[in-house]
């Protein structure tokens, strides 16, 4: 049995394997499923400052091998997630992390505050690669200026560990993650869904009410690969990887990438109980490599 | 409720209709307490266009017997897969998911009887095409509780009408063909029946536009109704929020605050 411990910024994990914010609920969606304290930690969904009503539907569009959505960040904002969600979760035995967005940077900063407050939530995600909401999101992860000035607002608020969520949807996503590890971001995750459409054909119609959305799923999961190899050889902090992971093969390919933790998305849609199987996979791909922890294994490819 | 994931065997697949296989499925374990209206999420094996689970409707459930029956139209790669299943086959199930039909007992307005119990109340349960489905289990637990149903059935053609046989156990028949090879011609809303007998509430289940004409009638003449809703969706679960539904109370996910609805929950314009 290989050790499974890593640390983030102050985030201790006792594995890497952690469910990626929108697929997940609040966790308990999928406890009936599997024991939730067998994760590393669960990114509940995406947290405003004001509640959101979302896109209207339809909403999702299921792709080769994969899904794009246009949710919009549907959630009842940050209050009551403070008052009648944050009460359900804070005993679950494992890292529960609030990935939190915002349309200004006055919003996220106000949303990181009210999170900071919260003893049980150790991180944040910080989200600013949505594609699917008209302001804030995206604009502010495809740009380095915006995405440093946004980083450099919460950091001076938030005391705890600081994960940005980026967008694969820019020129090159290691400047991004170098501008925000320069403004004290404690790692970076990546990737966010990327831009993506569908049309009906019979209806001369584009599947989703937002005619664009963001794809998930394996389909993406070569690019997400690619973008996290760069992006690990480009930063000093962790980087966390996510897109399109769906066993605990692709799990172990995204370490030797140079990741430190990994989130399965869209796959919990598939399997509800893959977030286990992987943390298992990775148990035993380590034991019958002969590695004892599975901090030997990052970024560690001949 | 508590839900579940598991492997169930196909025990029986009959071709009732060229693009619709009737399923029986069982299970060594026990079967929880399932409810009419509640659906299942089968995971498609061997089908490479076919990513996400595909959400299909409790047909019905025999918990002596450990069985589980669906109805599968095939319409894409994914339910043409899992209307070829073979005897014997394993299908991943999650199950049961969602909420479901409720009886008047539950009401804060149940019906008002003139004469005898509240079982006396006459329930109308409307189907178009494979949304016949869940109206089984619903009628086969309406008629335990001393209820009569009486079922409404519209499809294109007499081909397309599913499992009379099964419906005609357990009530009243009527039906509505488009080109009038059975039954009356025309839409479930056009039949006779709905002027000449009068039912104090509604279940539907079927296309779009049929459920919103029945939610009309229903509304028009006051009564109770309830609806079954198909939104496309990717985790049948409340996890993802794709399958939303715009109800008077926001934007709520079919999956689990569904797929049942009254229509007054709704912002249908009827």
């Amino acid at each position: 049995m290989a050790n499974l411990n890593i640390n983030i910024g102050k985030l201790h994990l006792k594995n890497p394997v952690l469910t990626a914010s929108g697929t997940f609920g609040y966790g308990l969606e999928y406890a009936d499923f599997m024991d939730l304290s067998k994760i590393g930690g669960i990114f509940v969904k995406g947290t405003t400052l004001n509640p959101r009503e979302g896109n209207d539907y339809p909403r999702m569009a299921e792709t080769p091998s994969g899904m794009l959505n246009a949710v919009g960040l549907q959630n009842k904002g940050v209050d009551y997630f403070i008052n009648y969600i944050y009460p359900d979760i804070k005993d679950i035995e494992t890292n529960m992390m609030v990935n939190a967005s915002g349309s200004t940077i006055e919003d996220y900063v106000a949303c990181a505050e009210k999170i900071n407050t919260l003893e049980k939530i150790p991180a944040i995600e910080l989200n600013i690669s949505c594609p699917n909401v008209k302001q804030g999101g995206m604009a502010f992860g495809t740009n380095c200026n915006s995405a440093a000035e946004v980083v450099k607002a919460v950091r001076k608020v938030y005391h705890k560990t600081l994960i940005v969520k980026l967008s694969p949807n820019v020129t090159d996503i290691t400047e991004i993650a170098k501008a925000v590890e320069a403004e004290g971001a404690d790692a970076v995750s990546l990737i966010n869904t990327l831009l993506g459409m569908a049309i009906d054909v019979e209806k001369r119609k584009p599947v989703l009410s937002t005619i664009t959305g963001g794809l998930s799923g394996p389909s993406v999961k070569p690019i997400a690969l690619q973008m996290v190899y760069r992006t690990a050889k480009s930063v000093q902090i962790p980087v966390i990887g996510l897109g399109g992971i769906s066993n605990w093969k692709d799990a172990v390919e995204f370490i030797l990438a140079g990741a430190t933790a990994i989130q399965i998305g869209t796959y919990n849609f598939i399997d509800p109980t893959v977030s286990v199987k992987v943390v298992d996979g990775i148990n035993e791909y380590l034991d019958r490599h002969g590695f004892t922890s599975v901090q030997e294994i990052i970024g560690n490819f001949v | 409720m508590n839900k579940y994931i598991a492997d169930w065997t196909v025990k029986e697949n009959i071709r009732i209709h060229r693009d619709c296989s009737f399923l029986k499925l069982t299970l060594d374990d026990e079967i929880p307490e399932i409810f009419p209206g509640q659906f299942v999420q089968i995971k498609v094996e061997d089908s490479p266009a076919t990513f996400l689970r595909r959400p299909i409707s409790i047909h019905f459930v025999d918990r002596e017997k450990h069985e589980l029956w669906l109805l599968i139209q095939a319409i894409g790669d994914g339910t043409r897969k899992l209307a070829a299943s073979k005897v014997g086959d394993r299908l991943n199930i999650i199950y049961p998911l969602g909420n479901y039909f409720s009886l008047p007992e539950d009401w804060d307005n149940p019906p008002i009887v003139t004469e005898g119990a509240l079982n006396e109340a006459k329930p109308l349960l409307v189907g178009g095409g494979v949304g016949v489905a869940p109206l089984l289990y619903l009628g086969y637990q309406l008629a335990a509780l001393g209820y009569k149903p009486t079922f409404l059935l519209g499809a294109k053609s007499i081909a397309d009408l599913l499992q009379i046989a099964e419906f005609e156990k357990l009530g009243d028949i009527y039906v509505t063909t488009e080109d009038g090879s059975a039954g009356e011609k025309g839409f479930v809303t056009g039949h006779s029946v709905l002027q000449s007998e009068k039912f104090d509430f509604i279940y539907t289940c079927g296309p779009k536009p049929m459920m919103v004409a029945v939610a009309k009638y229903a509304k028009q003449n006051n009564i109770e109704c309830e609806v079954s809703l198909e939104n496309k969706m990717a985790c049948g679960i409340g996890a993802c929020l794709c399958c939303v539904e715009k109800t008077t109370y926001g934007n709520t996910c079919v999956c689990t605050s569904g797929p049942v609805f009254n229509i007054n929950q709704l912002t249908w314009q009827i």
